[in-house]
């Protein structure tokens, strides 16, 4: 199984890699569009902030590459973090910007959706199921993961929320739109929960 | 609800661990791979690694040893040591570091946390504070591994730095650090009650009873250890169920249940 991962020029590709070796796939950095043909699953990880990140995509290319092999090819794609984030219509961290529009939403700092606790959001917290899904396949509901973030994906469609964590309000933690995926969390730093994550997300089959 | 972490702290000096006290008196306690591969299978919460010699020597951490460092660490590592720039950060974030955490450089160019959070997002920005108590009674930030007198208020700075963007505070007590005499209250709370950041307290831990302390009534929202587990019988999971014994929430292991 060859996993692109996307090398936009943000963000800790080394443990993302990591994390896919160790459970038998066959990762590479995708370092241009081009090199995202030959993948059969597309990892878009991300540290970093909204308007950055996009413009990393647009200078480099990958939008429209992205667009083609996800929406036409229907490759499934995981969005780690500030990956997830720019599966959205338009964040505003860092300036506002257009996302890639895969998943229909707005990017919020969390204290704008009522948490009053400390931000970052960052350390293991929930992850609990509004849905039963196959990416959730051998991993217990409300089985912890790792956060560090300030900013979430409100989407516009309840669908589209495949779990939710509580942090003062729920956040968003995974969303799915047909074989496009999101979380918000780490799972490439989460342990084994979230090699069990990776695992189910290299499982899913298309239809 | 979110979980208060457990982070063992790696201070790495030439080519191995060393533990001290009150920052000086450093004792080797082994290589760095092994180390991280033993902390991985016990499931701690995070980790952190500093190259506590790259400031002294102007220089920045060796980002081919945290490549190395980095592959076998399966929770976040934040590292730290010499971050002087956004190309030492850009490079080590490439190196498979998850945070940078910058102390020395901050109190020079106060302009570089804020430079960084907007780069990077402010969630892989850690700024390292070390503090002492003085002897006016006053707590001040030392920079360059407890060596030179910042001439900054740890309350003063930390508003600072929350203003200027920073994602976390690694605060540790110079007074505490070794002596597993418990984590200084007082200044935890001074600076975690200033913040809305989360503070990660350092510098003390000697027992499981100190870090629910620092963590119940000094609103730290981690524990940083390093003593206490190199030179004690006591565990990561021993902590953690001290914890939960004392009612704060921990993370709960992973178990994949039996196939079925």
């Amino acid at each position: 199984m060859k996993v692109a991962i996307v090398n936009y020029g943000m963000g800790n590709l080394a443990s993302v890699r990591r994390a896919l070796e160790d459970i038998g796939a066959q990762p590479y950095i995708a370092d241009h569009p081009a090199a995202l043909y030959e993948a059969n699953r597309i990892v878009l990880p991300g540290v970093g902030a909204f308007a950055q990140g996009m413009q990393c995509l647009i200078d480099g290319g990958w939008v429209d590459a992205l667009r083609d092999v996800v929406t036409r090819q229907h490759k499934p794609l995981l969005g780690i973090c500030l990956g997830m984030q720019m599966l959205a219509s338009a964040g505003d961290e860092g300036g506002t910007a257009r996302g890639l529009g895969f998943v229909p939403g707005q990017i919020r700092r969390l204290d704008a959706l009522g948490c009053h606790l400390r931000l970052p959001h960052v350390g293991w917290n929930e992850v609990v199921y509004r849905t039963t899904d196959e990416f959730f396949n051998q991993i217990p509901d409300a089985s912890d993961f790792y956060f560090v973030h300030s900013y979430a994906l409100v989407p516009e469609q309840a669908e589209h929320v495949l779990a939710t964590t509580p942090y003062d309000c729920d956040l968003a933690s995974v969303v799915r739109h047909g074989n496009i995926f999101g979380c918000q969390f780490h799972p490439e730093k989460s342990s084994k929960a979230g090699r069990q994550l990776l695992r189910n997300f290299l499982s899913y089959v298309p239809c | 609800m979110l979980k208060a972490r457990i982070i063992p702290t790696l201070l790495w000096k030439n080519f191995g661990l060393v533990k001290g006290v009150g920052f000086d008196s450093w004792r080797r306690v082994g290589p760095v791979l092994p180390a991280i591969k033993v902390y991985n299978s016990r499931d701690v919460d995070e980790l952190i690694l500093v190259d506590i010699l790259a400031s002294q020597e102007g220089r920045e951490p060796d980002h081919d040893s945290i490549r190395d460092f980095s592959e076998e660490c399966s929770v976040p590592l934040s590292v730290g040591g010499g971050v002087a720039s956004l190309e030492h950060i850009v490079r080590l974030l490439h190196a498979g570091a998850d945070k940078i955490a910058i102390n020395s450089a901050a109190y020079a160019d106060p302009a570089l946390v804020g430079a960084a959070a907007a780069r990077f997002g402010s969630q892989c920005v850690v700024v390292s504070v070390d503090a002492r108590r003085c002897d006016d009674g006053r707590y001040r930030c030392f920079s360059h591994c407890a060596t030179v007198d910042a001439e900054r208020d740890p309350v003063e700075w930390a508003r600072e730095l929350a203003g200027r963007g920073a994602g976390e505070i690694l605060l540790t007590s110079i007074d505490r650090d070794g002596t597993m005499r418990g984590y200084d209250l007082e200044l935890v709370e001074n600076v975690a009650r200033a913040v809305d950041l989360p503070v990660i307290a350092s510098g003390g831990a000697g027992n499981y009873q100190h870090i629910v302390e620092v963590i119940k009534n000094a609103g730290a929202s981690a524990a940083a250890c390093a003593s206490i587990f190199h030179f004690t019988e006591q565990t990561p999971a021993g902590a953690k169920a001290a914890m939960r014994e004392a009612g704060i929430a921990v993370r709960r292991n992973f178990v994949a249940p039996p196939p079925t």
